[in-house]
């Protein structure tokens, strides 16, 4: 029987029944013995200065160790670069516990140790902190005018900025047939994750650090421990097994792990810091922005200004950017833009990646605004999307390596039954509720960077890979498995995908949709290396068989190698691996995206969302009754794990749309609602009819799998597919998310 | 969150003797709010006396007047689905569903639901200023972000709301609270027990400190027949009301015999005008009539900003009630309303 290919194949998870049974230890759960626990301790003012804390009498408390704050801290790092990780803007990174200065509400300011995590917890609640408060500004809408260019840094590699103005935007603008001018406001949104934030050290006899921590990259908060607390990065373990849940929050080390490793250091013991729901929202958050798009056509709907201007939230001390403006252009071909995006910087923590950063914001105003479009021209809003269509990304003048977003429109389109609609406002009913139908697309880059993978063959003649890779969630264990296992030839069940681990082959931070065709790469590469190096060695062994007998003569299947001219011919993994003086064979290779090639495209993920919603026109309840998203994401490696993925990102497109907001109170500097009972995302009963379409895309540019990332593509396009659905109901435009009931009465 | 003793009393005198010896001890039932508090760190108590171990007062009962005694320490779950009230109060079962979530309703008791506090966003912020909390620091609220707050019976001092959907219900139903103390017992009407803050919000209601409600007493007439329980909220489940709506109808052909209408969401209690009810004894139970009722209920509504639209959407909200009330199957589970 010849091996068939795992990849393409919907393998259920190969973590998920841990999961559900609750057998899957996150960082928090690991226990050592004569663990201590600490608790942080906030900042109540947005800025000023701590004047005194009083620790002698938490001190006094029974079961605790110690009080950690800025006063007697160890001697840490003292330049910036030290301080920056991977995933960093430019600026100077927040360092806790620095000196006695305040700059934003919540922020850490000390860190009590106990024998308990309750004795820890009340110890902190009674902490008296005396403050000199300062003036502050956390407010985007009305310091609007402080709007500056971000810094470029190292950042912008990933995130560009806007292209420069092309054509004569405001004449082409001035002289359209058709021309819409719309503002859009975001609010802030915390990540949220189930998991909470936490990092358990654990304090070696020889001294050396094995930490558990919430992460997106292992290896990146290796890196900030080391260079932090001046270790040698070999003394310091960074282990993320399982991730319960993301979105970006962990791109960055956070101060949990700056507080639990500065602690098992100081007191040589181990030591667990945990946040609660509430220090989550002390971080990083996706940024408010308020956006101002300006676009023209001509009568026949050829696309022929297109204006977008964003002002975003940043904090006084990094400039964390995303990439918001540039994605009309590279959809729809005008000839003249003009593209704005600045940054205002306030008293709060620096933002952070949040699940389709940038993307998910600019989509929501260039696609109601092209919603606009149709409804000013009276076409059909897919069929502006049509005559705007382009195989070519005028942005940087080469082509996409491959783009099916024509058939993700007309699957979508197809199967949700969009020419059932009526194109007239407020002209669909069923019973007393209005009906509105909506559709958007949405892109994401395809991107892949550098990362490293093991490959080793066992005396079983089972395969072990491993990289420094984490699993947010998103099911890399079970997709790297597949991809592993089809290198070789073998059963799902002789592959061990190892990973989580600092110590493993490099691997970058998880984000930004780029894991899998960044690490299957590598995997790719480590696979063909271990083919090489085992037909090599068959064919040295004492009559084989095998001898001079080239890649091209033989397949890999059934744990061994098989001579294609004589299917009886079989050298088994096993007895090559037996013939071995160390008993194994392995390689360590580099997956590395071919520049030269890539330079050429650009390369992208399309998605195509359409949206029923019901209205309530009296009470004005909206329920999005069905959504389907089609996605044109190249080669789909598991296309069970995939459509979660989409699912999931459209659930959050419901949420983004209706109900997610932190809500700040800026005569306090502070958000209000930091809990998961008023902080809204959908429960079960918002949430009805999904479905997703993959679509044929075949790209042999891309990278060797010809896949695309798929962890934010389900995002971006349905905040604007909803709210077009609204508009198409009711006939009332609505451009702040999210939209409440009430707006609708 | 502070370390407390714990104990668990065998019975109602047991318990009431423990927490009136200490002004730092309070009563543990479900502990679904209780436990908020303690981890808040808005409740420090020395003291918590646990009240779920007492055999008596659990049980949903008929009375001898032809009411239904509910068990101050049954659950929310077990009275939302207890027979008697299905069948007899089904606008009561209704309201408690509406309300948290399954989980919650399984621990909730049916005394501890009346005793809940406010959701106010300061409240819970024990770094804000808040009269609720904190006598004389000011109310945070009133120009703060107010979406949730009241609209009506508010005072300058607060402007917090009671987020009880159980208890709209029992307003409507005009059920009486019995209680317990050291020097007897008592009973208070429902309108009577809760309060509006005044200027002493943080008293929320007329429950003296050691007493205990030991069951809520429904009166015989239960509007099975024409009742509707409307809850507008912010998303479908696990949201408290912006603005809820309990109606009870009593008809008589095309006649309304008898009306109640309570509001919750609204205030710092449940809201229940008499003259809009009394408006529509008599009336033929139509939209225009309805709204009229409702344009009573509002008198002298004001908004704070965020929430002005909950004045509105009150109005809207008893108009479509009733009109639900009239054909109870329409009503749907859940946050949608129907007609």
């Amino acid at each position: 029987m010849s091996h068939k290919l795992l990849t393409g194949q919907p393998v259920s998870r190969i973590e998920g029944q841990q999961k559900v049974t609750g057998a899957a230890r996150y960082a928090g759960d690991y226990h050592v013995p004569e663990l201590l626990y600490g608790y942080v301790v906030n900042s109540t003012i947005t800025k000023g200065k701590i004047l005194e804390i009083d620790t002698e009498q938490i001190k006094a408390i029974k079961g605790v160790i110690e009080v950690f704050t800025h006063k007697n801290r160890p001697s840490l790092a003292w330049f910036d670069l030290q301080y920056a990780d991977m995933d960093a803007p430019p600026g100077s990174p927040f360092r806790p516990l620095q000196n006695a200065d305040i700059k934003y509400n919540g922020q850490p300011i000390a860190l009590v140790v106990a024998e308990t995590f309750e004795i820890a917890r009340y110890a902190a609640s009674i902490m008296a902190v005396r403050y000199e408060e300062q003036h502050f500004f956390t407010d985007l809408e009305s310091n609007k005018g402080k709007a500056r260019d971000p810094k470029k840094g190292l950042a912008t590699f990933l995130k560009p900025l806007p292209a420069k103005p092309k054509g004569d935007f405001g004449k082409a603008f001035h002289n359209a047939a058709a021309q819409v001018s719309a503002e859009f406001i975001h609010a802030a949104e915390h990540h949220n994750p189930i998991e909470l934030f936490a990092t358990t050290t654990v304090y070696e006899e020889d001294g050396k650090l094995t930490i558990y921590d919430k992460t997106q990259g292992t290896i990146n908060c290796q890196l900030y421990v080391g260079n932090v607390f001046g270790l040698h990065y070999k003394n310091v373990r960074v282990i993320s097994p399982y991730v319960g849940g993301a979105f970006g929050s962990g791109l960055r080390p956070q101060y949990q792990l700056f507080m639990s490793v500065m602690a098992a250091l100081q007191l040589k013991r181990s030591v667990r810091v945990t946040l609660d729901r509430q220090q989550m929202f002390t971080f990083g958050h996706r940024p408010p922005t308020i956006q101002q798009t300006r676009f023209a056509a001509d009568s026949q709907g050829k696309v022929t200004a297109l204006g977008h201007e964003a002002v975003a939230e940043t904090s006084q001390h990094e400039d964390y950017t995303e990439v918001v403006v540039n994605w009309s252009n590279m959809l729809y071909p005008a000839p003249h833009t003009s593209f704005d995006y600045k940054l205002v910087p306030l008293d709060v923590f620096s933002p952070l990646d949040m699940r389709a950063p940038g993307g998910v914001t600019g989509m929501h105003a260039i696609e109601s605004s092209m919603d606009q479009l149709a409804y000013q021209l009276k076409i059909d809003p897919l069929a502006l999307r049509l005559i705007n269509y382009t195989d070519f990304d005028v942005t940087a003048d080469r082509p996409y390596s491959s783009k099916e977003l024509r058939e993700c429109y007309v699957q979508g389109a197809e199967k949700f039954g969009w020419s059932k609609r009526t194109p007239e406002p407020r002209s669909m009913r069923r019973g007393h509720k209005l009906v509105g139908y909506g559709m958007a697309t949405g892109i994401w880059e395809a991107m892949q960077v550098l990362a490293r993978v093991e490959a080793v063959m066992t005396a079983e003649g089972k395969l072990e890979v491993s990289s420094a890779i984490t699993d947010i969630g998103t099911g890399t264990l079970t997709v790297m498995t597949q991809i592993a296992a089809d290198e070789l030839g073998l059963a799902l069940e002789d592959v061990t995908f190892c990973y989580g681990e600092s110590q493993m082959p490099f691997a970058p931070v998880q984000g930004g949709s780029f894991t899998v065709s960044t690490v299957g790469a590598a995997v790719k590469a480590a696979g063909k290396a271990l083919r090489k190096k085992l037909l090599k060695k068959a064919g040295n062994m004492p009559g084989s068989p095998l001898k001079s007998v080239s890649e091209k003569e033989v397949v890999f299947e059934r744990g061994g190698i098989i001579l294609k001219s004589n299917q009886n011919v079989i050298v088994y993994f096993k007895d090559i691996v037996a013939a071995e003086k160390k008993k194994v064979i392995k390689t360590t290779n580099t997956g590395v995206p071919n520049v030269f090639k890539l330079k050429n495209y650009t390369r992208a993920a399309h998605s195509a969302a359409f949206v029923e919603v019901e209205v309530d026109e009296e009470l004005g309840t909206i329920q999005v009754t069905r959504a389907i998203t089609a996605v044109a994401a190249g080669n789909i490696i598991n296309p069970k794990t995939a459509r979660s993925q989409i699912l999931g990102g459209m659930v959050w497109g419901i949420s983004k749309a209706l109900f997610e907001e932190t809500i700040s109170d800026h005569r306090f500097g502070k958000y209000m609602n930091q809990n998961l009972a008023e902080y809204h995302i959908p429960v079960h009963a918002d949430i009805h009819e999904l479905d997703v379409i993959f679509v044929e895309e075949k790209d042999d540019i891309v990278n060797e799998l010809g896949s695309k990332g798929i962890g934010e593509i389900g995002l971006v396009a349905m905040p604007p597919a909803i709210a077009n659905a609204i508009y198409h109901a009711t006939g009332k435009r609505f451009n702040q998310l999210p939209i409440h009931f009430d707006q609708l009465l | 969150m502070n370390n407390f003793n714990y104990t668990r009393a065998g019975n109602i005198q047991e318990a009431m003797s423990l927490v009136s010896q200490n002004s730092d001890a309070g009563f543990l039932a479900g502990g679904t709010n209780m436990v908020d508090l303690l981890k808040y760190n808005l409740v420090h108590p020395e003291l918590l006396v646990d009240i779920n171990h007492i055999p008596e007062h659990r049980g949903i009962l008929e009375t001898e007047d032809g009411g239904v005694q509910l068990g101050a320490f049954a659950t929310n779950a077990e009275t939302a689905y207890h027979p008697l009230i299905e069948t007899r109060y089904p606008l009561l079962s209704r309201a408690i569903l509406a309300g948290a979530s399954a989980q919650i309703r399984n621990m909730a008791t049916n005394g501890g639901n009346l005793l809940q506090r406010t959701r106010c966003y300061y409240f819970y912020d024990p770094n804000t200023p808040c009269n609720k909390r904190k006598p004389g620091s000011g109310c945070s609220a009133i120009g703060g972000y107010n979406r949730i707050m009241a609209i009506l019976g508010a005072s300058e001092d607060c402007i917090a709301v009671f987020p009880s959907d159980m208890c709209v219900a029992l307003s409507a139903l005009d059920a009486v609270v019995r209680i317990d103390g050291v020097d007897g017992t008592r009973s208070l009407p429902f309108a009577e027990f809760h309060r509006l803050p005044g200027n002493n919000p943080e008293r929320d209601n007329n429950l003296q400190p050691g007493e205990i409600i030991t069951s809520i007493d429904l009166p015989e007439k239960g509007f099975e027949k024409n009742y509707s329980y409307l809850k507008l909220r912010d998303r479908s489940s696990y949201a408290f009301a912006l603005v809820s709506v309990a109606t009870g109808l009593d008809l008589e052909g095309d006649v309304i015999k008898e009306a109640r209408i309570a509001l919750g969401g609204v205030a710092h209690k449940p809201w229940r005008i008499k003259d809009a009810e009394d408006f529509l004894a008599g009336k033929s139970p139509s939209a225009e009539n309805f709204a009229a009722a409702a344009k009573i209920i509002l008198n002298g509504a004001v908004g704070y900003g965020h929430n002005n639209f909950k004045i509105d959407l009150a109005k809207r909200a008893v108009v479509r009630n009733c009109l639900m009330a009239l054909n109870p199957e329409s009503q749907q589970p859940g946050a949608h309303p129907s007609i």
